[in-house]
């Protein structure tokens, strides 16, 4: 491996080089191992990342009337997402502003006002404080600056029913943000003509890796034909579980750090990919599915939703699969080595119970821990890790792949180029730590 | 010894058989296992923030196997290319608190405690739950129409994944 040298041919030390560089002559992009390693990466990740970008919080029809509510794990921090009473979408830290308990301890539900259960303080669904045991000890304006009610989020906003949070007041708009992944989220959300809606149930799990590599592997093409044999093998040995489509596609950067594959494969899509399984029921259904597309979009577009299929990743840490089922995936790094995931299944509101039942089970064959392809997902990312034990002697990874190549493809490396790029200028990490050559 | 039937089943019987199958299980005789289940039979893991009694058709599970499923689970455990278990892993079931807790003409509703571990590559990992059975008995054996596994966990921390049978 040759690493970028001084003028004078002396090589530079790992502590003066970034973490991610690329050659452009040679066509190599690295990444220090140290990235996935490293506890005074993780910290900076959670300063110069996670507390700076737009992350997801929860979709829109987890709060379907007033009253409902959902916490969540948002980098470390509690969220508690609301619709208030006025049917406006909120969202506070779980943290009391009398002495910081947990106000609200339940996963989800529908509740008129929190009550803190220490002091017994009480909190509307819009976080305002309504009530206080011993109010009287209390002067008359102790309230009046808000300064007692739930603290809100600094920024919150949502793009086709995905709410996202920010903990950086001074961050650029969440449209300015997605950038180019806007009009692939539209591509998921144009799927219902009511709403998406997340279908009960999360799949949540940890997995022994550096966070990064989930990004990595959730928009790999690569791995597939080696990691996912047996899922394969699967697909062959069921009459009729596919289409006669080859995988073939394509990656694209699409700004800010997010990135997505296009392409075609030869499983089942409940939008709408027929396969000899689902029978002539299945067919009247799909055909059904897909005149309505094109009433709507146009036969170029309704093909496109209908036919092709998006991993797209999110920066940092959302990634919307759009594959033979709708997953959306977020996680994030409780050690350097660890991280927590969560998982969820997105279906059209509209669609007939027949079409769920297929999604679902399309879902299952092939996502989450229970899956015949995420697990050895998750091996692979585990066995990574354990390789990263020999970071010193073994300093590098290798992201280069279509990187001479003038179009690239859906199994080439330019997304995970696109989300490095990305998070080597928010870290500004080094090789190796100051004063850590050997 | 009379022959098996719904009406006269005990529950020592059906212990052996929950045991039975654990030893199975656990010596990755993955073939045989199969032989446990009617041909329609299904094997169901919930995600654990749905309700125990959920469907598969309406809410996201972790494992929810038609027979077809099941063996084709079966079929890739036993392959080089399952990756999340090559090298196998070593586990071991433990069942308890058996109880048939209703008995139609047709078939047993069993509940079960049951603790698994695995090991795999010097990490044991354990996956806690309850079992619901509905078993039915066909030319005098039992076997088992619905396995269904209830986590009692707060989703898979620290195990990412449920590649192994529970
Ligand atoms: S900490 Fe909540 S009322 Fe005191
Ligand atoms: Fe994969």
């Amino acid at each position: 491996m040759n690493a970028p040298v001084n003028p004078d041919s002396k090589p530079i030390p790992l502590s003066e080089l970034p973490v991610v560089w690329t050659d452009k002559e040679k066509h190599r992009f690295k990444v220090a191992r140290r990235s996935f390693v490293d506890p005074d990466i993780l910290k900076t990740e959670y300063e110069t990342i996670f507390s700076k970008c737009w992350l997801y919080l929860g979709h829109e029809s987890e709060l379907v009337k007033p009253g409902d509510f959902v916490t969540r794990i948002v980098a470390k921090r509690s969220i508690l997402f609301t619709r208030d009473a006025s049917g406006k979408i909120k969202a506070m830290f779980n943290t009391c502003p009398h002495r910081g308990a947990q106000v609200c301890r339940e996963r989800k539900g529908n509740a008129k006002s929190f009550q803190c259960f220490y002091h017994g303080w009480v909190f509307g669904s819009d976080g305002k404080l309504k009530s206080q045991p011993g109010a009287e000890c209390y002067p008359d304006d102790f309230n009046a600056d808000g300064q007692a009610d739930l603290v809100p989020v600094p920024r919150l906003d949502s793009y086709r029913g995905f709410w996202f949070i920010c903990f950086d007041a001074g961050v650029q708009s969440l449209p300015d943000y997605l950038a180019g992944a806007k009009e692939w989220i539209d591509i998921v959300a144009d799927q219902s003509e009511t709403m998406m809606t997340l279908v009960g149930g999360t799949q949540e799990y940890q997995i022994r890796a550096n966070w990064k590599l989930l990004t990595e592997n959730s928009i790999d093409g690569y791995h597939a034909i080696n990691t996912h044999a047996t899922y394969v093998d699967y697909l062959k040995n069921s009459q009729g579980s596919m289409s006669p489509v080859p995988f073939d596609g394509t990656g694209y950067d699409l700004g800010n750090g997010h990135a997505v594959i296009e392409y075609r494969a030869p499983w089942g899509r409940p939008v709408a990919q027929w396969i000899p399984l689902w029978g002539e029921e299945g067919k009247v259904e799909l055909e059904k599915v897909h005149n309505r597309l094109i009433e709507r979009f146009g036969k170029e577009r309704a093909d496109r939703i209908a036919y092709s299929n998006r991993n797209m990743f999110i920066f940092p840490n959302l990634v919307i699969n759009d594959i033979m089922a709708i997953t959306v995936r977020t996680y994030y790094p409780t050690a350097p080595d660890a991280m927590q995931v969560f998982g969820w299944a997105l279906a059209p509101n509209e669609e007939s119970a027949w079409a769920r039942k297929y999604r679902l089970s399309n879902f299952l064959e092939f996502l989450g821990p229970g899956g015949f392809a995420t697990p050895d997902d998750v091996e692979a990312l585990e066995q990574c890790q354990r390789g990263f034990e020999a970071m010193l002697e073994a300093p590098w990874s290798d992201i280069s792949k279509g990187m001479k190549k003038e179009k690239v493809n859906y199994d080439d490396e330019l997304q995970m180029r696109s989300f490095w790029t990305q998070w080597q200028a928010a870290t500004k990490a080094t090789a190796a730590p100051k004063g850590g050559d050997r | 010894m009379s022959t098996l039937t719904i009406a006269t089943v005990t529950r020592e019987q059906v212990e052996d058989f929950m045991f039975l199958e654990a030893e199975i299980l656990d010596e990755w005789r993955l073939k045989e296992w199969l032989t446990l289940f009617t041909a329609d039979a299904t094997y169901n893991v919930p995600a654990t923030d749905v309700a125990a009694n959920a469907s598969p058709d309406s809410a996201l599970f972790y494992v929810a196997d038609d027979r077809f499923r099941l063996e084709q689970r079966v079929e890739r455990l036993l392959k080089r290319t399952a990756h999340a278990e090559f090298p196998r892993s070593k586990t071991r079931h433990l069942v308890s608190n058996v109880r048939i807790r209703s008995r139609s003409e047709t078939e047993l509703d069993v509940g079960a405690a049951v603790l698994t571990y695995r090991t795999k590559m010097g990490l044991t990992e354990t996956y806690i739950g309850s079992y619901r059975y509905r078993l039915v008995v066909q030319d005098g054996k039992l076997l088992i129409h619905e396995k269904r596994c209830i986590l009692d966990m707060d989703g898979l921390k620290p195990n990412g994944r449920i590649s192994i049978i529970l």
